[in-house]
């Protein structure tokens, strides 16, 4: 804040920032009751998870290694989705578009694995219609994998409006309510990684 | 009401390269070590589940606190307090989906249907 500012703008300047903060919390809440209704998905999983109806097991369909890389993948993203809000924070528009751009290619990178990973599947017959256990793993992946899909289109539209105006303060607040959302969905996927895919295969 | 104080307040809850960098090492570093757990299985069972749901909450409050900044912001800590409930809330959905389940549970596989029904009438009184 530069002493030029007259007392009338920097009044300004303090509510805008106080709607922001209020926007903030209020994103927060809603992410919060995301949470919920993930973790009633994790329930239903946990508790059909040996629910198979004769068919195949988590240990019989899953490759780690293959998940490792997702996890890895996606982990890397939320780093990254970091690093851009930084420099958003710095008005950097370059660093923006090279942070946000690669947390959008490796998030494309998950989605498209996690797409072929559902594509074999069904094809093998596997689908959500096989047993109740993989109805309840196809709901939990793909709840998240469509949560993954609305990130990116939301980070396309964040790109293009900074593109066209730049680090405004506005383009800021969205941009702080996207990385919430890319790293909360990162946290939801080590639960994702550590009960169906670790625990599902090797416990 | 001078904009000072506010903007410093504003800044305490930020991320910095450095918390960012040190939230994602360790992340890392506790999703490979609960790989190489499991794929060595170095548990079996319900050892394994422990160790991996430990490694899994470690993970959760390192990225909380790294990358989402949770407890940083000043006060009143509303985010904290949110959070506190909601943490609440999906341990109560998920342990008692759990608990009721497993007593609902009459395993198909290892009753015989005389088993189940003298089961169903011995502990829920049909």
């Amino acid at each position: 804040m530069s002493a030029a500012l007259t007392a009338k703008e920097l009044h300004r300047a303090n509510q805008e920032r106080e709607a922001a903060s209020k926007t903030l919390f209020g994103f927060w809440v809603y992410i919060m009751t995301d949470c919920v209704l993930f973790a009633s998905l994790f329930a239903t999983f946990t508790v059909l998870r040996n629910s198979t109806n004769g068919g195949p097991s988590g240990a019989d369909l899953f490759s780690l290694p293959f998940v490792l890389a997702e996890t890895v993948a996606l982990l890397t993203s939320s780093y990254t989705a970091g690093l851009g809000l930084l420099a958003a924070r710095r008005r950097d528009k370059n660093q923006v578009f090279f942070w946000f751009g690669i947390t959008m290619l490796l998030g494309i990178f998950f989605l498209t694995m996690e797409i072929s990973e559902f594509h074999k599947l069904v094809l093998e017959g596997n689908s959500w219609r096989r047993s109740g256990f993989l109805s309840a793993f196809f709901t939990l992946v793909g709840t998240h994998g469509l949560h993954i899909t609305t990130g990116l289109v939301w980070m396309t539209v964040m790109l293009y409006k900074i593109y066209n105006k730049g680090v405004t303060a506005v383009n800021l607040k969205r941009l702080t309510m996207l990385s919430l959302f890319w790293h909360f969905l990162d946290i939801i996927w080590i639960f994702i990684f550590t009960i169906v895919y670790l625990i599902g295969v090797k416990a | 009401m001078s904009a000072r104080p506010v903007i410093s307040h504003h800044e305490e809850s930020h991320g910095s390269f450095k918390s960012y960098t040190a939230g994602f090492v360790l992340s890392i570093t506790l999703t490979l070590l609960a790989y190489a757990f499991a794929s060595h299985q170095v548990a079996r069972g319900w050892g394994l589940i422990y160790l991996l749901a430990v490694l899994a909450v470690i993970q959760l409050f390192i990225q909380l606190v790294f990358f989402l900044h949770l407890g940083r912001e000043s006060k009143p800590r509303w985010n904290l307090t949110v959070f506190s409930f909601a943490l609440m809330v999906v341990v109560i959905v998920v342990f008692g989906t759990l608990w009721i389940m497993k007593n609902l549970s009459y395993d198909h596989h290892t009753l015989s249907p005389q088993q189940a029904s003298q089961y169903l009438v011995k502990d829920e009184g049909y």
